[in-house]
């Protein structure tokens, strides 16, 4: 029996699951049942951070993986995340870094900060 | 032109999401925010998680923030940002003065609705003893040295506290090579919400402590390292535990508190258990149209909510009529920290209303009623009830009257 907390939603069920016959309990949704049995077998989290950018009024850009990656891939990732800098004013949504490692998985942009020149005009 | 029908003061979460919805209620509304830019503090919380409810969808913050910022760009709704709200004076409503890059400023409105968000307690608010070195933050700051400003300002941080915002910063940190050394926390249960335990503290190996607090800091002018000491049940240190950890930072994530200095200058009472502006079901506090919501109001755990009261402002707004105003305050009994809205004026309509509580203590099957004049008008049982989780229930008043006795109460399982 291994216990878990499930980090899909901000109920946070208290999960145990039996590492043999994959029984998961105290799941209050299916999502749950799901979570306890990838933990098992293949842990996976979406990570958040920032990129460098070029510009002066906005040091760094928030980004994310568009999905989840696997849990021992978090520092690699970070990396190549550190390793970005963005000289260009994209927006939210936009890909930053595609693919990244080889995981079927972007880094995009979480924010249009970079477009705030735009609509708040000039300080 | 600097007349409106309602200013809505903070371009947070609850401020947008109260002036989207007053326009599209067809109310006039113009939003003052004090910073350069418009979110609030999601601006500055990157990590995912928000808006589940709302988009059921895993949002990062400002991703949240854009879904109402873009909708005010998009309907044009007048706003104002780096504007400070010097002084607000009560006559045929409300004159607004504000400080802006082109001077003061004066407005005027028939509705105020105030959505300053909340403050962090900082270290000066926990008893920590010694000298005041560089390298004490508040979780808050720390937030935004890394995630705004791109500057990451230790190598080897202790925290203190287990709030959420704490718990954050401890991935958040470790993700960009920072060493945390342990989160220590004076209760004997987190205070932060389960899965950030879960995901942000047992995913990297960070050892959190319960019953412990930081007792002194040590080094000048830099921190080098904390006394951490161990704390009975009365929460009084224990002697003989004392233990010295080297580190260059401490972060202290002890709990945030709503934000009412405007509130109190113009006569806006707070609660003592919620510690923000008390308000009736609308949200309208006990002065006559002035709202509260969001963070202002109390603290939430989840942003959600916090644009739901917005929006409950918003339309109470729109449904006002100015028939007079008889405030009675809900009873609170049991198990409970806080529930708001506090008090019921029993002229307006109050059916099907929401209202958001905490219990003081972890319950299981906890049972939670509201009763009217002895009459139970809502009744829950909880398997669990935990005191860093909201909840929220919708509650269907009958016909009230000035002596109506209206009691809510959460009662442990015998």
């Amino acid at each position: 029996m291994k216990e878990l907390t499930c980090i899909v939603c901000p109920n946070g069920c208290e999960l145990t699951i039996d590492e043999k016959t994959l029984e998961v309990k105290g799941n209050k949704c299916p999502r749950g049942a799901d979570f306890a049995v990838n933990e098992l077998k293949a842990p996976s989290r979406t990570i958040s951070s920032t990129v460098k950018t070029s510009f002066k009024d906005v040091p760094v850009l928030p980004v994310r993986v568009s999905k989840e990656i696997p849990k021992e891939k978090i520092f690699e990732v970070m990396k190549e995340i550190n390793r970005v800098t963005v000289d260009k004013r994209i927006k939210s949504g936009d890909v930053v870094i595609a693919n990244v490692l080889g995981l079927n998985v972007d880094v995009i942009a979480t924010s249009d900060i970079l477009l705030n020149e735009e609509h708040y005009g000039k300080h | 032109m600097n007349n409106y029908n309602t200013i809505v003061i903070g371009g947070g979460p609850a401020g947008l999401a109260c002036a989207v919805k007053l326009h599209k209620n067809n109310v006039s509304c113009l939003i003052i925010e004090r910073e350069q830019y418009l979110g609030g503090i999601l601006k500055q919380c990157i990590h995912d998680g928000f808006g589940l409810q709302r988009f059921k969808e895993k949002l990062s913050g400002p991703e949240y923030a854009e879904r109402f910022v873009n909708e005010v760009f998009e309907l044009n709704i007048p706003f104002i940002v780096n504007a400070f709200v010097v002084s607000i004076e009560k006559k045929d409503g409300y004159t607004i003065n504000v400080s802006t890059v082109e001077g003061i400023k004066t407005y005027t409105c028939e509705n105020l609705v105030l959505a300053t968000g909340c403050r962090e307690r900082t270290s000066k608010q926990v008893e920590i003893h010694g000298s005041r070195p560089k390298g004490v933050y508040t979780a808050g700051a720390v937030q935004h040295l890394v995630n705004v400003d791109g500057v990451i300002p230790c190598k080897k941080c202790v925290i203190l506290g287990s709030g959420d915002i704490g718990l954050i910063m401890a991935r958040r940190l470790t993700l960009e090579g920072v060493k945390v050394e342990a989160v220590y926390e004076i209760m004997p249960n987190p205070s932060g919400l389960k899965r950030n335990i879960y995901q942000c503290l047992v995913d990297y190996d960070i050892p959190l402590y319960l019953s412990h607090t930081v007792k002194r800091t040590i080094g000048y002018p830099n921190l080098e390292a904390v006394e951490v000491m161990e704390v009975d049940e009365k929460l009084k240190p224990i002697e003989g535990t004392e233990k010295i950890i080297e580190c260059d930072c401490l972060i202290v994530s002890v709990g945030l508190i709503p934000e009412n200095e405007l509130a109190g200058r113009i006569g806006v009472l707070s609660d003592a258990r919620a510690k923000g502006a008390r308000c009736d079901l609308d949200f309208e506090t006990n002065v006559e149209h002035v709202y509260t919501c969001g963070n202002a109001t109390h603290v939430n755990d989840l942003v959600d909510y916090v644009s739901e009261s917005g929006e409950v402002v918003a339309d109470a707004i729109r449904d006002r009529n100015d028939s007079e105003r008889k405030l009675i305050d809900i009873e609170v009994k049991g198990r409970c920290a806080y529930l708001v809205p506090e008090m019921i004026d029993v002229n307006k309509k109050n059916n099907k209303r929401v209202m958001y509580f905490r219990s003081n203590k972890i319950l299981k099957n906890a049972t939670v009623t509201m009763k009217v004049d002895d009459k139970e008008i809502l009744r829950r049982v909880y398997a669990n009830l935990r005191p860093p989780e909201m909840e929220r229930i919708v509650v269907d008043y009958p016909e009230l009257s000035e002596n109506s006795k209206v009691v809510f109460e959460i009662e442990e399982a015998k």
